[in-house]
């Protein structure tokens, strides 16, 4: 009787797959079931939304108008493009039906203040949908020291030549409507003209309301002062001297009428005051006609300040990431994770992208109801909010929800590369939400803060700005006015490019070194 | 057991541990290496350009701090991280006398990196703020620890690095978990700062301003326009104890009432 061959022992189980989802699943199980990593997101939510509250339950609006009575609306007009403008100029105007052209010879622009005029002071001629603030308009003009420029629509500035006007350098200036097309041109003197740009206003009325104008902006001056840097202003106003005004096209009204835009009705008096023998027009006036500016200085909210409890939740966040792999270390688990994935690259990309991923959705979470919840407590408090385009809003709500992302897999990788949850935490920390509170809220000049928001992580923060800058409005764009020294996505870029430099490093001492 | 054991075995602990002289190290460096920067960057072009040069010169002491967050939690919940609080808490029973013989410990170690770094930032700022315009034409003398108001800020500082050490020490014997112990305590620094920058209402933003660690505990290093601080100088390091006090109690308790 021959034994038979004994059968090695083969398991009836099936091998299991070691794909790149079972690591993923393999890494999610472990965020899961740790309670005190769940805890911290959730945390991480509910102080993003109770700290973006304390913005709106710490301020006030209170306004009281002249004499005791109840102060008129103070909601900026909102202009064709959907956001928030100044709209405010000494207007003498009359009809204009279909097409045709206006121009006139500007000899002077001087300011009425002390400090001269303006820089952005403008007088020139506009066609304008109608007197109503924000509606839409093409407008040429000369400014204080910017030279000529063809403008539109709050935000559209082109640049013609530069140079101010004088009685002896004057400027001839000419808008013509063909259809929807705005066309404006300049002259030295009224024979050689150069185009300066042309513009197109879809949707414009067929009759429009044509003039000459004159506006100065408020002075905006900056102080260093104790605790950072405060700006204060006054109105100005100037004055603007127009000649040989010429029509062409139908102007059936063929009588001048003098308006403030944004003013009391036919503020400018009567139509002596401007229009004086030979032709020669005298216009004064103060406001501006551009987009609204963000600042210190406003009494309008932006979204972004709603979210200010993003910072809170940040460092929430962080501890939270540091410890998804330095928890590892401390307690022996990553031999088994490498024992199971000898492809230890892999695991790191696994945790960055389980990481990203819960981080993400809980500030999306926390942004998404933030930003309605704060705006609508402004708003009850009588607060204006400044209105944004939807894909602006989307930007500020997501890109919130990627920077707690972003700087979690930057912790997380810092953690791999010190294997100490006390040192990448405070690295993180110190790296991402520091350089902000120098820029912010020091002493820093505002040189210095923009240089720390363009190179350190806190650069990320800017794709949280939902207000642009305007080349064509002079105002303090700095740090402490939410202004970030680089646009929302390069900025974001930058602290795109040390999280991903981070982790080259760690995969590179992961590999290299004993677990 | 009294005191001065207990004191020589957390000095031991602490003296034995590598990491300790590093993060010493690390405050002096990171402190000066910000104040020299920020002294470097500053700069004042003419009368009444509003600046504090003493403030400016100790600017590097909002991230030293962060340093000394990380030497002091350290303390205790490195012990819990190792289990070598079992230890400790057999041999010294009497927790809240640990808790005091480590505060003492963190204390004079921070005095003595504190001390030096805030005396090499003034020396920076010594040298560096004449080039920048503050100069006598300007207003500014050169910073010098006679004067009563440069000295105060000095020491002030030293004291605000010590006060942060015990406030960070309570917290971490109330948390145990360093990440979390650090993360709590950046937090309550650095984030009143920024929600300051979004509160709109005058009184709140005057209160928040007594209230927060950092800003009032700061202000023992103001030494131009006192009169528009929220706080005196003195009062604001009293804010601050406060809350290291606070800090320290509710450590205290909570390792008197858990099991370790």
């Amino acid at each position: 009787m021959s034994a038979a061959t004994p059968q090695p022992y083969r398991s009836e189980l099936r091998p299991g797959r070691d794909g790149f989802a079972q690591l993923l699943h393999a890494e999610w199980t472990k965020f899961r079931t740790v309670r005190g990593w769940v805890f911290g997101l959730v945390a991480a939510a509910v102080v993003t939304v109770a700290v973006g509250l304390l913005g709106p339950a710490g301020s006030s609006f209170e306004c009281s108008g002249p004499n005791g009575q109840p102060c008129g609306d103070h909601t900026p007009p909102v202009g064709p493009g959907g956001e928030a403008v100044s709209d405010r100029f000494s207007f003498v105007h009359q009809p204009l039906s279909g097409d045709g052209s206006i121009t006139a010879e500007v000899t002077s622009l001087t300011g009425d203040d002390a400090p001269g005029v303006e820089p952005w002071a403008k007088a020139g001629i506009i066609l304008k949908e109608s007197t109503k603030q924000g509606s839409a308009y093409a407008a040429m003009m000369v400014t204080g020291e910017h030279g000529v420029r063809l403008q539109h629509n709050f935000t559209g500035d082109t640049a013609g030549p530069p140079g101010a006007v004088s009685p002896g350098s004057p400027r001839w200036l000419r808008l013509t409507r063909s259809g929807d097309t705005f066309t404006g041109s300049e002259s030295t003197d009224g024979t050689k003209w150069n185009v300066v740009g042309t513009v197109t206003l879809p949707g414009l009325p067929s009759t429009v309301e044509g003039g000459l104008f004159t506006a100065s902006p408020e002075h905006v001056v900056t102080t260093q002062s104790f605790g950072g840097a405060g700006s204060e202003g006054g109105s100005t106003s100037a004055t603007a001297t127009f000649d040989n005004v010429g029509l062409q096209g139908s102007w059936p009204r063929s009588a001048w009428t003098g308006d403030e835009v944004g003013g009391q009705p036919g503020g400018l008096g009567q139509a002596a005051g401007f229009q004086q023998p030979g032709g020669r027009f005298t216009v004064s006036g103060s406001g501006d006609i551009v987009p609204a500016v963000a600042g210190r200085g406003s009494t309008s909210k932006t979204i972004e300040n709603g979210l200010v409890g993003v910072f809170a939740g940040l460092i929430a966040v962080i501890v939270v990431a540091a410890l998804f792999i330095t928890a590892e270390y401390r307690r022996g688990l990553i031999r088994t994770t490498l024992a199971a994935s000898p492809r230890r690259g892999r695991v790191l990309a696994a945790k960055a992208v389980v990481l990203g991923a819960v981080t993400f959705v809980t500030g999306l979470i926390a942004a998404a109801v933030s930003i309605p919840l704060v705006g609508a407590l402004e708003r009850a408090k009588g607060l204006n909010v400044f209105p944004v385009s939807a894909l602006t809003e989307l930007r500020v709500v997501a890109g919130a929800a990627a920077l707690l992302a972003v700087s979690a897999i930057l912790a997380m990788a810092v953690g791999t590369m010190v294997r100490r949850s006390h040192g990448a935490v405070t690295l993180v920390i110190v790296a991402v939400v520091l350089p902000y509170v120098l820029a912010v809220a020091s002493v820093l000049p505002t040189a210095a803060s923009q240089w720390l928001l363009r190179f350190t992580p806190a650069a990320g923060f800017a794709i949280m700005q939902s207000m642009p800058e305007y080349s064509q409005v002079l105002a303090d764009y700095t740090p402490a006015d939410g202004y970030f020294p680089l646009t929302p996505w390069a900025g974001f870029a930058v602290l795109c490019g040390y999280a991903v430099l981070a982790l080259g490093v760690a995969t590179f001492l992961l590999r290299r070194r004993d677990a | 057991m009294i005191l001065r054991d207990v004191l020589h075995a957390e000095w031991t602990k602490l003296r034995t541990l590598v990491g300790t002289g590093w993060l010493l190290v690390a405050v002096v460096v990171l402190t000066t290496g910000l104040s020299v920067a920020a002294a470097a960057a500053t700069e004042c072009r003419g009368t009444g350009c509003g600046l504090d040069a003493a403030k400016v010169s100790l600017t590097g002491i909002t991230v030293g701090q962060a340093v000394v967050v990380i030497l002091a939690v350290l303390t205790v919940s490195g012990e819990y991280g190792t289990g070598m609080v079992h230890v400790t808490f057999a041999a010294m029973p009497r927790r809240a006398t640990v808790l005091a013989a480590k505060a003492l410990v963190v204390s004079g170690l921070v005095v003595v990196a504190g001390t030096v770094a805030v005396l090499t930032s003034v020396l920076a700022g010594r040298f560096i703020l004449p080039g920048n315009g503050f100069t006598v034409a300007h207003g500014y003398r050169a910073l010098s620890l006679a004067d009563g108001p440069v000295l105060r800020a000095a020491a002030g500082s030293v004291l605000y690095l010590v006060l942060i050490g015990l406030l960070s020490l309570g917290v971490a014997a109330a948390v145990r978990d360093a990440a979390a112990a650090i993360g709590v305590v950046l937090g309550l620094l650095y984030l009143f700062p920024i929600v300051i920058t979004v509160v709109g209402d005058p009184d709140w933003y005057r209160r928040l301003r007594q209230i927060a660690p950092m800003n009032a505990g700061l202000s023992v290093q103001a030494t131009v326009d006192l009169g528009s601080l929220p706080l005196s100088p003195w009062a604001g390091l009293g804010v601050l104890t406060v809350w290291a006090a606070g800090g320290m109690l509710a450590g205290g308790l909570v390792l008197r009432l858990r099991d370790a």
